[in-house]
């Protein structure tokens, strides 16, 4: 089985448990991140802001990231310990984000030591938010076709076009942008740079969503400016990069319990309260009953092939195939997930907004509505199974996606 | 693939090696052919025999090696791959484990030795009608005498002992019955899967408490568990087997100029299929582990893994046949041996709809 901890872990237990006892504040146990979507438009109180720089600063909220840029240099075994540790003393992670979840472990692997020195300890302490400047308007699943322009200016890029599903542009300080630098080419003339989100060339609109919301932007860019030292990879080199930050997306989409808010309680207790239990104490419907234990099933098997790709990987086998369904099989649970969530709750569970809904209820509706991005972005349900066809099991490729 | 240790690596590379040479599907097909009357080539159990894999479970003392259940699973989803026909489920999976689990030392003594060399049979006596209900059973012992029916017994004709459960007193028991003690009947069941099955009927048959085992129902829900995960370890090969020679025709079969398996309609499909197959591995492997380590989650764990086995092997079956069109359907191709026995191993031991309810009930819905 996979190691959880072991002996040589308890000191380390005590010096993360009093190091959490020390700083965290009363005030915040058990509270929301306020890095959550529908905390972001808040400010930080100051407790939240003290917590996140204590976090910051000992670079626990980026436990495995190399000390020497502000991480916290641990093994994944401590980071459990210390991600243990939060929860037990019901604490958030303050740290977070697009810089945390796909820039940072990206630019690690891919850029210079000079853009690590200058890019990653910004993350690691919480000071600078980052969005992901992919999408456009004509190229969604099919992203290579990106038509944002990026010449050059000797020091310099100018960058023209629009984004579009840009999440989190709105409190963004920086972007990381896929641009066309060659348009003799699809793959081969796309770039991957950096630039400040806080210049006059670049306009932000949100989207609202069906689900009343807009974690979403539309992101225009008009005469930007990014240094050349802000270049990651080579001139018409970034497709590489990007591919590789898209897994870390899907990862970070489909992680062990869904990184996508499987939480809240149990619906099997739910369904009881609001359909009845029969004679002998069961859900009083059938039908309802099996398809909610199904469910159940299938998210089992998902974590355990989670907690199997994760053993499988350390293993020496390599990387576990299992990694490739996880995406669309993690999704498509939580998804249902919200469909019986509305039907158990019946007519409560079509409020939009008032008092006569409790707040699960309308919590309910909305999560429903947004969970429906969660089968087209990160690659959509239907790309992920060409990947899985292509790449796993080696059919015949008709999209010609890389 | 769960992380092996190297003598499990060396097992299933045996299984593996074995399998390829000695037992294709075309040994299979031989066996059905032939009509055996085992169900099974005799032949071919003793080589197995030989190599120790009917004794993987059972205690070196009694003649096994005592390598636990996730390594017979290992065994069974190589065996399951060619649907090699054998014993090694009815008898040194679930007879085994009913022997380990509540055997006395004398029982232990007489039975297991030879469960371990292939050289006598067992098998459980348990379901009673078309469906599996181990807890609704008819079959009564009183004044020292069992009377009763049973179906469905795997490998009932070549069992030369039955682990039979029946009423006693109003709990559940079980009793180890040999197939020749007088009172004893048997008729052969031909299936459309080809494997060896009987209806067993007992009649006044002598029974004692020497004969009986310890442990009641518990024992009983115990044994089953075992025969759940260990089957679905068999399922879990089969699967993969008609998922591979599916993938390899999508690969291979042209139409309107092009391999069928470029279409998006079947790529689609097929990672679907692949999805399942990850899924219910993981699955099957945690609960032949949770096995092992005796987890108190074993109930629960051998219902996911028998009910997402059952409906993944039901996908891959059906597809196998549908995508592979025509040829699928004629009895000279194998789609048709992979959806047959898909259909009696989801039957086998509770179905997907008997462990859906099950695992219900233990989660308290």
């Amino acid at each position: 089985m996979a190691d959880f901890g072991g002996t040589d872990l308890d000191a380390f237990r005590k010096e993360a448990r009093d190091w959490v006892a020390a700083n965290f504040p009363a005030e915040l146990k058990g509270k929301p991140n306020p890095m959550a979507r529908e905390e972001r438009d808040r400010p930080l109180t100051p407790a939240q802001d003290a917590w996140r720089k204590a976090v910051g600063d000992k670079g626990w909220g980026t436990p495995t990231w190399p000390k020497a840029y502000g991480g916290g240099g641990l093994s994944p075994a401590e980071a459990r310990v210390v991600q243990g540790e939060f929860a037990r003393a019901g604490a958030y992670n303050p740290i977070g984000g697009m810089g945390v979840m796909m820039f940072g472990p990206t630019l690690l692997e891919y850029g210079t030591e000079a853009q690590k020195q200058e890019h990653i300890p910004p993350i690691c302490r919480g000071e600078l938010q980052w969005c992901q400047g992919f999408s456009e308007p004509g190229a969604g699943s099919d992203l290579a076709s990106l038509q944002t322009r990026a010449d050059d200016k000797g020091d310099h890029f100018i960058i023209n076009g629009q984004k579009v599903w840009t999440s989190g542009a709105q409190w963004a300080d920086w972007c990381f942008c896929l641009v066309r630098t060659d348009t003799s080419k699809k793959h081969e003339g796309i770039s991957f740079v950096l630039f400040s989100m806080h210049q006059p060339g670049v306009e932000v609109r949100p989207i609202k969503l069906i689900a009343g919301n807009s974690p979403f932007c539309e992101t225009f860019f008009n005469d930007a400016r990014a240094e050349k030292k802000d270049l990651v990879g080579p001139l018409n080199g970034g497709w590489t990069i990007a591919k590789r930050l898209l897994q870390h997306e899907r990862n970070g989409l489909t992680g062990a319990g869904g990184g996508l808010g499987s939480g809240g309680r149990p619906l099997e207790d739910m369904a009881k309260q609001y359909v009845g239990v029969d004679g002998e104490g069961r859900i009083d419907d059938q039908d309802l009953r099996t398809r909610l234990v199904t469910n159940a099933m299938n998210m089992r098997a998902f974590q355990q092939t989670a907690v199997r790709a994760m053993v499988e990987a350390k293993g020496n086998q390599g990387p576990s195939t299992a990694t490739s369904i996880m995406k669309n099989a993690g999704t498509q649970l939580i998804q249902e997930r919200h469909e019986m969530t509305l039907e158990i709750m019946g007519h409560q569970g079509l409020g939009w907004e008032g008092d006569t809904f409790t707040a699960e209820e309308l919590g309910a509706v909305r999560g429903w509505l947004f969970g429906k991005a969660f089968t087209i972005f990160g690659g959509s349900q239907e790309v992920q199974s060409n990947i899985v066809s292509k790449r796993i099991l080696g059919l015949p490729d008709l999209t010609q996606a890389h | 693939m769960a992380v092996l240790t190297e003598e499990q690596s060396m097992l299933r590379d045996a299984a593996k090696s074995w399998v390829q040479e000695k037992s294709p599907v075309t040994a299979f097909r031989k066996v059905r052919d032939s009509g055996a009357e085992l169900g099974y080539d005799v032949a071919a159990w003793n080589e197995m025999a030989e190599m120790g894999w009917a004794g993987v479970i059972i205690p070196e003392e009694f003649g096994g090696s005592n390598f636990g259940y996730l390594s017979l699973g290992l065994v069974l989803e190589e065996l399951g791959r060619t649907l090699t026909a054998s014993p090694l489920i009815a008898s040194g999976l679930a007879g085994a484990s009913a022997l380990i689990l509540g055997g006395s030392d004398a029982q232990k003594g007489e039975w297991l030795p030879k469960l371990a060399d292939g050289s006598a049979v067992a098998t459980l006596a348990v379901d009673e009608g078309p469906h599996h209900r181990p807890d609704k059973v008819e079959a009564s012992v009183s004044g020292g005498k069992l009377n009763g029916k049973k179906v469905f017994v795997l490998e009932g004709m070549a069992a030369d002992v039955f682990v039979v459960s029946a009423k006693d007193g109003g709990n559940i028991e079980l009793y180890l019955v040999k197939a020749d003690a007088a009172g004893v009947s048997r008729q052969k069941l031909s299936l459309a899967d080809s494997r060896g099955a009987a209806n067993v009927t007992f009649e006044n048959v002598a029974v004692s408490d020497a004969d009986k085992l310890s442990g009641g129902a518990a024992l009983l829900e115990k044994v089953l568990d075992r025969a759940r995960a260990g089957l679905s370890a068999e399922m879990l090969g089969a699967a993969i087997q008609a998922f591979e020679t599916t993938l390899d025709y999508l690969k291979t079969r042209v139409q309107f100029g092009q391999v069928i398996g470029s279409f998006q309609a079947l790529q689609h499909r097929a990672a679907k299929m692949f999805t399942e197959l990850e899924l219910a591995r993981s699955a099957v492997e945690a609960a032949l582990a949770a096995i092992d380590a005796d987890s108190p989650d074993v109930p629960e764990l051998a219902s996911l893994a028998k009910a997402k086995m059952g409906d993944t092997f039901h996908l891959v079956s059906n597809e196998m046949v549908q995508m592979h069109g025509g040829i699928g359907m004629t009895d000279a191709h194998d789609a048709g041996f992979y959806l047959k026995r898909a259909r009696a191993a989801e039957a086998a031991f509770g179905n997907q709809a008997y462990h859906r309810d099950r695992y219900a009930r233990i989660n308290g819905y």
